[in-house]
């Protein structure tokens, strides 16, 4: 594969690459050299710059000032197509698919080839070889995130590319496939692909990478051998000051049910849907309640049926405190207490063409006094928006920016931290650190903590394993549209929450209380 | 009887041909992502220029290639509007139905009461002569089979070819194909011209065929009927000739019921195939698993190329 072992140019060499935004220089003269065969990580928090400096290696931005080489030659990357052309591929962070097109015409267009019956074979054998299971005659809307990011990675393989960037590609999948991805990244590697990995998971940097260039407020800090440095090392170059280690938090025993659904049936919706069935599950006043599950297992369905987005046929399956809400709204829910953050940041928890200040409404307006004579009260809702961007720490351009015009990480602070700050009685979050950095994670997770503290109960669905066993007091798994047993978190291991996933039940190892609901 | 069957099945044709035309331009255009609400207008421009041609020079191919090239150009000023300029495509498509309206209106003030010969028919050899189906099948213009090739034309590109794939896409996600690297103006301009194109030519069966005269407003809301019968069709070509041919009977229905005799008020008759248009645009919007699959998400939105 590599033409000559005495060529010692790197694949690629990126020297003093600068990018100004209005307002906020986003890469400041950053150098970074990335080798055929190495697994090359780029740390930072939200808003360090990684994005940039990644989008204009792709040629999807252009730079201010700097040079970039590929193989030892000067090289203008204008487009995406040209950065292909060179043998650069990428998995988006957001994925760029087209929701109504099949998965084998999206891996088509990613490819400049045909959508016939041989791209097809590729693609069965490229995803069973790496254990990235894909039909590719289904619609992309009906697929789940994970599922979605399987296309992108398998896009990205099969153009047989020799640098590969991977933008948080772990951060959908079970530890399982983590392993297999893993394992697939190294191979290629070994095969003498160069991989720029980034990501906010310092362990897994550590697990797989050669090296890391770390970058802070748009300027590289540092480079480091990550499987030398500590995790905490690691971090707190990346953040540029300690963080704080987790606090434990003593789970609160004696709290009232306030989310109870009891033999709760729901049919899937369309074809490719997941049918809930028979599920049981009681949140307690002052508990973290985590469900644990590989995307696509009915994750998004329980989200809405809980939301009120779909109604229950049966009223009596779905209580709120002591009153039955299966038949009730979304809006009635929330004016009940029940406030939800669902997967989907974009499009789903906030919209993205709307200023901060409406997206407060959207949602707030059932709890917080934001109408005034059924007219929006601008002024309030500005209030509201500007109390969370000042408790939440989030970067953005004040109360008016356009919710698309945040940073994922940013976005997801401001969406959790709406609904926190509606003193919700029964708070449900879906994936709130998905693409989240270390510190913003934390905070989000310090928030849901100090919620459950006062009094609320909040259920987390996710499918980061880690997160769930750091701050969830029981935890079950969904598979197949059915939910485990709940179990003490503190009683159950990985591997034993690994096989709830796979819809065993932990019967042989009943040493904790499964009933859970507090008596 | 026979007689008056056969008759009426090719009144039908008839009427059916310009809402194919026109209504598989703007399927193209849709599924690339534009919405041009100035079908209206595009067809009255290629009416009344093709007629002026056709008048002029005698003959009915160089009416139906001006009618054409005024849908063309009616588009490119939409296109250059709304893809270049980024103006709200829904307020442009409007203003250039009004245009369409007015232009046509003052080109057409000469030709008003002039009478053409319409065009001839293309007896195919041997089939033409068949009874009863050589007449129904066999012995139209050329505009009537041309508009059967276009739209399994149409069909095979959206399907089966890759332009077509490119097409679709930018219709769904034009972000999307843009982090691709897929030219998505470019395509948008293209597939505006089409429509322009096929609207023009819609046009043109309206003033040289089914009333061959100019009159002024002669399309009658033909290309609303063609906006709707885009979102019947769930924007699959196959179904549009379907939902053409069942509002050009529609229509026909109605002239051949009050010679009939069938005493039903004229207006209510009339206003059949717009009742019926509301009726189905209802229905249709009940199966979302198909609108999702075929409908282009980002119609009508304009495209940054910066983000």
């Amino acid at each position: 594969m590599i033409d000559s072992p005495e060529n010692s140019a790197p694949l690629v060499q990126m020297a003093g690459i600068s990018k100004a935004y209005p307002g906020c220089l986003a890469n400041d003269s950053i150098d970074i050299n990335l080798d055929a065969g190495r697994v090359h990580a780029l740390l930072g928090e939200n808003g360090a710059g990684k994005s940039t400096l990644v989008k204009i290696l792709y040629g999807l931005l252009a730079q201010d000032a700097g040079s970039i080489r590929w193989q030892g030659q000067p090289v203008e990357i204008s487009s995406p197509a040209d950065a292909r052309e060179l043998g650069i591929a990428m998995v988006f962070q957001h994925f760029s698919l087209f929701e109504s097109l099949s998965v084998l015409e999206n891996i088509a267009l990613g490819m400049d080839a045909d959508a016939d019956a041989v791209l097809k074979e590729k693609i069965i054998s490229v995803s069973t070889r790496y254990g990235l299971p894909l039909n590719p005659d289904r619609s992309v809307f009906t697929l789940s995130v994970g599922e979605r990011q399987r296309i992108e990675i398998v896009r990205c393989l099969l153009q047989e590319p020799k640098l590969l960037i991977m933008d948080e590609p772990t951060s959908v999948l079970t530890p399982l496939e983590v392993n297999d991805l893993f394992t697939t990244l190294s191979r290629l590697a070994d095969e003498g692909m160069a991989i720029l990995y980034i990501s906010h998971k310092l362990e897994e940097i550590r697990k797989l990478c050669h090296e890391a260039t770390i970058l802070r407020g748009g300027k590289k800090v540092a480079t480091a051998d990550p499987r030398v440095e500590s995790a905490e090392g690691l971090a707190s170059l990346m953040m540029g000051s300690d963080i704080p280690v987790a606090s434990t938090r003593e789970r609160n025993e004696s709290g009232e049910p306030m989310l109870v659904m009891s033999g709760l049936n729901h049919p899937a919706q369309d074809q490719n849907g997941i049918s809930l069935q028979n599920i049981n599950l009681s949140v307690c006043a002052g508990e973290i309640v985590g469900i644990a599950g590989v995307a696509g297992n009915g994750q998004d369905e329980l989200m809405q049926v809980i939301a009120g987005e779909v109604l229950v046929s049966n009223n009596d399956a779905m209580h709120l405190q002591s009153n039955a809400v299966g038949r009730l709204g979304a809006g009635e829910r929330r004016r009940r207490g029940l406030c939800c953050v669902p997967e989907e940041r974009l499009g789903h928890a906030a919209v993205p063409t709307l200023s901060l200040t409406e997206n407060v409404f959207l949602t707030a307006h059932h709890r917080k006094a934001l109408r005034i004579a059924g007219l929006v009260s601008y002024r309030r809702s500005r209030k509201f928006a500007t109390e969370i961007i000042d408790r939440f720490n989030v970067q953005c351009n004040g109360p008016e920016a356009l919710a698309g015009s945040l940073s994922g990480g940013n976005l997801q602070k401001f969406i959790v931290g709406r609904e926190i700050l509606q003193a919700p009685e029964v708070l449900v979050v879906s994936q709130p650190t998905w693409g989240v950095d270390a510190g913003a994670a934390r905070a989000i997770h310090d928030a849901l903590r100090k919620l459950a503290d006062g009094g609320a109960a909040v259920l987390l669905v996710s499918q980061d394993l880690d997160e769930l066993m750091q701050i969830s007091d029981r935890i079950g798994a969904l598979c197949a549209g059915q939910l485990s047993e709940l179990h003490v978190t503190t009683d159950v291991t990985v591997q034993q929450v690994g096989l709830l996933m796979g819809g065993e039940s932990l019967e042989s190892t009943a040493n904790s209380s499964s009933a859970g609901v507090a008596s | 009887m026979n007689e008056i069957l056969i008759l009426t099945i090719l009144t039908i044709i008839t009427a059916a041909t310009p809402l194919v035309y026109a209504a598989i331009g703007e399927l193209v255009v849709e599924r690339s992502g534009v919405l041009n609400l100035g079908v209206e207008g595009m067809m009255l421009a290629g009416a009344v220029c093709s007629f002026a041609t056709a008048h002029y020079t005698g003959s009915g191919m160089a009416g139906i290639v001006a009618g054409m090239l005024a849908g063309v150009l009616m588009a490119l000023l939409f296109a250059f509007l709304t893809l270049s300029l980024q103006s709200s495509q829904v307020a442009t498509g409007l203003a250039l139905t009004i245009f369409g309206v007015g232009l046509s209106a003052l080109i057409g003030q000469p030709l008003v009461g002039i009478a053409f010969d319409g065009l001839p028919s293309l007896n195919i050899p041997l089939l033409s002569n068949l009874p009863v189906v050589g007449q129904l099948l066999f012995s139209h213009d050329i505009l009537v089979y041309g508009s059967f090739i276009l739209v399994a034309a149409v069909a095979w590109f959206l399907n089966k070819s890759r332009a077509g794939l490119v097409l679709r896409s930018i219709g769904d996600s034009h972000n999307a194909a843009h982090a691709l690297g897929l030219k998505v103006i470019r395509v948008r301009y293209c597939a505006t011209l089409f429509g322009g194109a096929c609207a023009g030519i819609g046009g043109s069966y309206l003033s040289l065929v089914y009333t061959p005269m100019w009159v002024e407003n002669m399309s009658a809301g033909r290309g609303w009927i063609a906006l709707a019968l885009v979102v019947f069709a769930v924007w699959q070509p196959g179904r549009l000739l379907l939902g053409a041919y069942l509002f050009g009977g529609i229509s026909i229905l109605q002239l051949h019921a009050q010679a009939l005799g069938i005493n039903v008020p004229s207006q209510l008759m009339s206003m059949l195939p717009y009742a019926t248009t509301i009726l189905v645009l209802v229905l249709i919007s009940r199966d979302r698993g198909r609108i999702r699959r075929n409908a282009p998400a980002s119609i009508g939105q304009a495209f940054h190329p910066t983000t």
